[in-house]
């Protein structure tokens, strides 16, 4: 059993497998992992490697055929569905590739609508203000550009104030000074909220970011870097 | 909070669709408020018409007689179970007003002088009631009074027992007795040629010789008697005075035509409200799930955040409950409206002197309930499949799915399809389920449609038999009692006479095991032509030297068939009981008619050849002289103008039936609009970010629209052989439902109807498609692309 003080989540033989068609798909193939708490974690590999699936099993959007996630000291694999909700509701903020705003509310109402059924959420405003969108505050998403509209999908799952963020290649569909500016916002709340973040990405520069850097092969872990110093963004050579 | 961003997001929403949510309000509108109107106007009419009964006495058994001295009304009352009787003078008269060439008939009922009726009473309009044994004074019919544009005071000719007299109206009454003034006789009322006026007891008892008797009997009776046995008894009692036999309310002839019309109208009725709420509640279950499913991606981002299944299902349904409760409110308010419109229309068109209505609660929570359980099932059906979904998958367009080469590709067709059409083929063959659900919704307005126009074209179809086929002659009229056939020869002589048809009829009761009906045997000559009988291939029926040609209907209800013998009890003096055998069948839509050659009914009758009426042919310029001529004819009793009478059922039509019929053709055209534009909206949203991919690979708007509009016009052309099939599944069970001893209804539908149906669905489509047109012109193909709507 981790220490919820030093362990955010460790996993034991994670397997996940879907049937697609008439073939079985085995995306996950046993996966055994520890992610401190508190530290930037970046999730490097090829398409197809198995990030996606181990970052939405520990998340609670998705459930393991297999094996335990231990998150805070308890199994994931032993919540019910109700459960997962509230686990997801009192402690994770996802970040997603194609944002997933809802197209008609607000930044600020974006926002909000995490704020609304959080435990003790932080005020809506101060979560934009965070990311620098206080001034973007009443425009919809189609109003935003698309790094504005991944600063305000951050500001929403920031606003909770969850122990892990989790972000699915959060800069995978912005340009690479819109992607900084991003990864910058979130750098800024892993340092200022101590808030464990696990970041998908195909761009092994952001790696140089990170504390920790587990990389993903055919559905396994094939092996973990661990950083002595983390770059700054802006020192780094994308 | 209560006002939260989940519910801005809800109402922005709704707002972003409303085109859509607008076509589901008027489809729900239209089914709730059919509804809502039919049995409105049904239960109203109902509790007026017994309202109307029972505040003015309307009796429950009637009998007439030859006549009877006014003490055997005592042996009446001592029938165990009559509660109260009124004896009456009854005499039928001829009227002559000025304003008209031919002879009216009508018929003149006696009031007690001194006390109010026990029974029928009447509801004075205007003027005032008789004074005890006022002379030479009456009060008539309101519907005979305007018709005429008769004034208070006025003096109204008439022949009574062979005398002319002038009476003066003194006042203008309705009677429960008499809400539908239909002359002996005819099929339909006619209040400009048939009058009912009501005198003085005392007076008329002098003018038609029956002082101190009477000649017709109207009974109360006990709420617990038995009316069986009451009446059995008062035949007995009655039959030395030469009496008919008794009947109850169901044979007496007004009450038995509003009856009718009622039932006509509950079936229609009944089947057109809960046909078009089912339809709706349909569509709305369809439209509903779809849109839905097109929220997926924002069901899985509200999962991910952390909102429960519950609240996320919570939230859709609000949508739902939000776009129900308007339509459910703009259709309860549409329908009393019209409902309560409609029911003055009819309480005007039956003379009902008050007006209740009767809209029923439990009527309209039920249409609305109805409407909302469909919608909800339809939201949480999608909502289930939504979020049964892992979140990381719903958030996932849906898109690339199992798509395989269809089968007009698979049989060798592949060369002849463009790419276009194959991307509209495998679509289609990808989701058939939801393909055919589009389509069937499309079928069921169109069915709609034409059951709407279904009415309308039968009737006119039963109108063109009845008066081309059957009642080919021009006139036909009737004698005060049977002639010789001397009086044939004189109508013949009359000028602008071409041709003339002998016609005998005798009221009878015909038995057969232990079924028995009332009816009357129509003699007619062998060769009729001008009124003829007619087959199931509508050929004429030539009367067989003997033996009855009856009424396919009313074999039916006897159980008897050709060649089995049925007992005919005669209602009139000699009251001979005779054993004929029914010969043929005869097809006809009104009525339960009895046929027979006039030779074979005058020997049975065991008379020297008699005629009760004439058939005529007659040189259309000489209308007016032969009326007038007839006017001076005390023993013409009454005249049928057969043009006149199409007339009439023309505007009864129009008046009442076709009311109905319009709106519910209004109500099925906003259905059919709204269905379609749905599917065509829907199907956009669906494809929407597939469409604008094509639009940035260089298509053109229209390469792009073919594809989303191929797909439709599809599921156009599929629905279009559906909606016939349906439209006559549902018209079967319409004329099945329809069928009563009055009427049956043809099943016939016009070429037009059907023209008009698929026009009205082509329009809504080609509507549907322009304003679904003008929004692929709006799809930003940059957002598109990112994935954002």
């Amino acid at each position: 059993m981790p220490d919820p003080r030093t362990i955010s989540f460790k996993t034991d033989s994670l397997k996940k497998s879907y049937i697609t068609g008439e073939t079985e798909v085995h995306a996950l193939r046993g996966v055994s992992v520890e992610v401190p708490t508190g530290e930037l974690v970046v999730l490097l590999g090829p398409s197809g490697s198995g990030k996606s699936t181990f970052l939405n099993i520990i998340g609670g959007l998705d459930q393991a055929t297999s094996g335990h996630v231990y998150f805070c000291g308890r199994d994931l694999a032993t919540y019910t569905v109700r459960e997962l909700t509230y686990f997801r509701r009192e402690n994770v903020g996802f970040v997603f590739q194609a944002y997933n705003l809802a197209p008609s509310l607000t930044a600020l109402e974006n926002v909000a609508l995490v704020t609304e059924i959080s435990p003790h959420p932080m005020e809506s405003l101060a979560a934009l203000k965070a990311v620098g969108l206080e001034h973007r505050a009443n425009h919809f998403p189609s109003q935003l550009s698309g790094g504005e509209q991944q600063r305000v999908a951050i500001a929403r799952a920031i606003a909770k104030r969850p122990q892990v963020m989790l972000c699915d290649e959060p800069t995978g569909a912005l340009d690479i000074e819109t992607g900084i500016v991003v990864l910058k916002a979130l750098i800024d709340v892993n340092q200022k909220y101590k808030t464990t973040c696990i970041i998908i990405t195909h761009n092994a520069a952001i790696a140089q970011l990170a504390d920790r850097v587990i990389h993903f092969a055919d559905g396994n872990v094939s092996h973990v870097n661990v950083n002595d110093s983390r770059k700054k963004p802006e020192d780094i050579n994308w | 909070m209560i006002f939260g961003p989940l519910n801005t997001k809800l109402i922005r929403d709704i707002w972003n669709i409303k085109g859509q949510m607008l076509a589901i309000i008027l489809v729900m509108t239209a089914g709730i408020a059919i509804f809502v109107i039919t049995f409105g106007v049904l239960d109203s009419l109902k509790l007026t018409r017994d309202t109307y009964y029972d505040r003015y006495q309307f009796a429950d058994v009637f009998a007439s007689l030859k006549r009877a001295p006014e003490l055997v009304k005592k042996q009446v009352n001592n029938i165990q179970g009559v509660s109260v009787s009124e004896s009456r003078v009854i005499s039928g008269v001829t009227v002559q007003m000025e304003t008209m060439d031919e002879p009216i008939s009508g018929k003149i009922i006696s009031l007690p002088d001194g006390r109010k009726s026990l029974l029928n009473n009447l509801y004075l309009r205007s003027g005032r009631m008789l004074y005890p044994n006022e002379q030479d004074a009456i009060m008539i019919d309101d519907s005979f009074f305007n018709a005429h544009h008769l004034e208070l005071g006025d003096k109204v000719s008439v022949i009574m027992n062979g005398h002319k007299r002038k009476l003066k109206v003194v006042g203008v009454v309705l009677s429960p007795e008499y809400v539908y003034s239909i002359a002996p006789g005819a099929l339909m009322p006619d209040s400009k040629r048939y009058g009912l006026f009501w005198m003085s007891r005392r007076s008329l008892e002098a003018a038609v010789g029956m002082k101190g008797a009477f000649n017709d009997l109207s009974i109360k009776i006990d709420r617990q008697a038995n009316i069986e046995k009451i009446k059995q008894q008062l035949d007995l009692v009655l039959k030395p005075y030469g009496g008919l036999i008794s009947y109850g309310r169901d044979e007496q002839i007004s009450n038995f035509f509003v009856s009718n019309e009622l039932k006509q109208l509950e079936s229609m009725g009944m089947m057109a409200p809960i046909i078009f709420l089912s339809v709706a509640a349909f569509l709305i279950n369809v439209v509903m799930s779809r849109q839905i499913a097109t929220q997926r991606e924002q069901i899985g981002m509200l999962k991910a955040v952390g909102y429960s299944d519950i609240e996320v299902s919570w939230h859709y349904l609000k949508m739902v409950l939000a776009v129900t409760g308007l339509g459910a409110v703009s259709g309860l308010v549409l329908g009393t409206w019209m409902g309560a419109g409609m029911t003055q229309m009819y309480t005007d068109f039956f003379h009902f002197p008050i007006l209740q209505y009767n809209f029923s609660v439990v009527v309209m929570i039920f249409a609305v309930f109805f409407c909302t359980i469909a919608a909800v099932s339809g939201t949480l059906f999608a909502i289930r499949r939504a979020a049964n979904l892992p979140p990381a998958e719903a958030m996932r367009s849906e898109s690339p799915n199992m798509f395989k080469p269809s089968v007009l590709e698979r049989l060798g067709l592949h060369a002849q399809l463009s790419f276009l059409s194959r991307m509209i083929l495998r679509q289609l063959e990808r989701r058939p389920v939801r393909a055919l659900f589009s389509a069937l919704g499309m079928a069921f307005a169109l069915a709609i449609l034409i059951f709407s126009f279904f009415m309308e074209d039968s009737m006119t179809y039963l109108m063109d038999i009845q008066y081309e086929l059957t009642q080919r002659e021009d006139v036909n009229l009737s004698f005060n009692e049977a002639r010789s056939y001397q009086a044939l020869e004189e109508i013949y002589a009359m000028p602008g006479v071409l041709k003339v048809e002998p016609i005998r009829t005798v009221p009878v009761t015909l038995k057969f095991k232990h079924y028995k009906k009332r009816s009357s045997i129509m003699g007619l000559s062998e060769q009729s032509e001008l009124h003829r009988v007619i087959n199931e291939d509508l050929n004429p029926v030539a009367m067989p030297a003997t033996g009855l040609v009856m009424n396919e209907k009313l074999a039916e209800l006897l159980h008897v068939k050709v060649g089995e013998r049925v007992e005919v009890e005669v209602l009139e003096e000699k009251r001979q009981k005779l054993s004929i055998p029914v010969t043929a069948y005869t097809q006809e839509f009104i009525g339960l008619g009895v046929y027979m050659n006039i030779r074979d009914l005058n020997s049975l009758l065991d008379e020297s050849p008699k005629v009760t009426g004439v058939s005529i042919m007659l040189d259309p310029n000489y209308g007016a002289v032969l009326y007038k001529k007839l006017k001076q004819v005390p023993a013409v009793m009454g005249l049928n103008i057969v043009s006149v009478l199409r007339q009439i059922f023309d505007e009864i039509m129009a008046e009442s039936l076709l009311k109905m019929m319009s709106t519910n053709i209004l109500f099925a055209s906003f259905i059919s609009f709204g269905v379609i534009y749905n599917t065509a909206r829907i199907t956009l949203s669906e494809r929407g970010r597939e469409l604008a991919s094509l639009r940035v690979l260089g298509l053109t708007r229209r390469e792009v629209a073919f594809v989303l509009f191929g797909e439709l016009a599809f599921i156009t052309v599929i629905s279009l052989p559906l909606g016939f099939l349906i439209g006559k599944i549902l018209l079967s069970a319409m004329v099945i439902s329809l069928e009563s001893e009055l009427f049956r209804i043809p099943y016939y539908l016009n070429n037009s109807t059907y023209g008009y149906s698929v026009l009205i669905v082509l329009l809504s489509a080609i509507f549907s498609f322009y304003l679904v047109w003008r929004q692929v012109d709006k799809i930003d193909l940059v957002s598109a692309q990112k994935g954002v709507e």
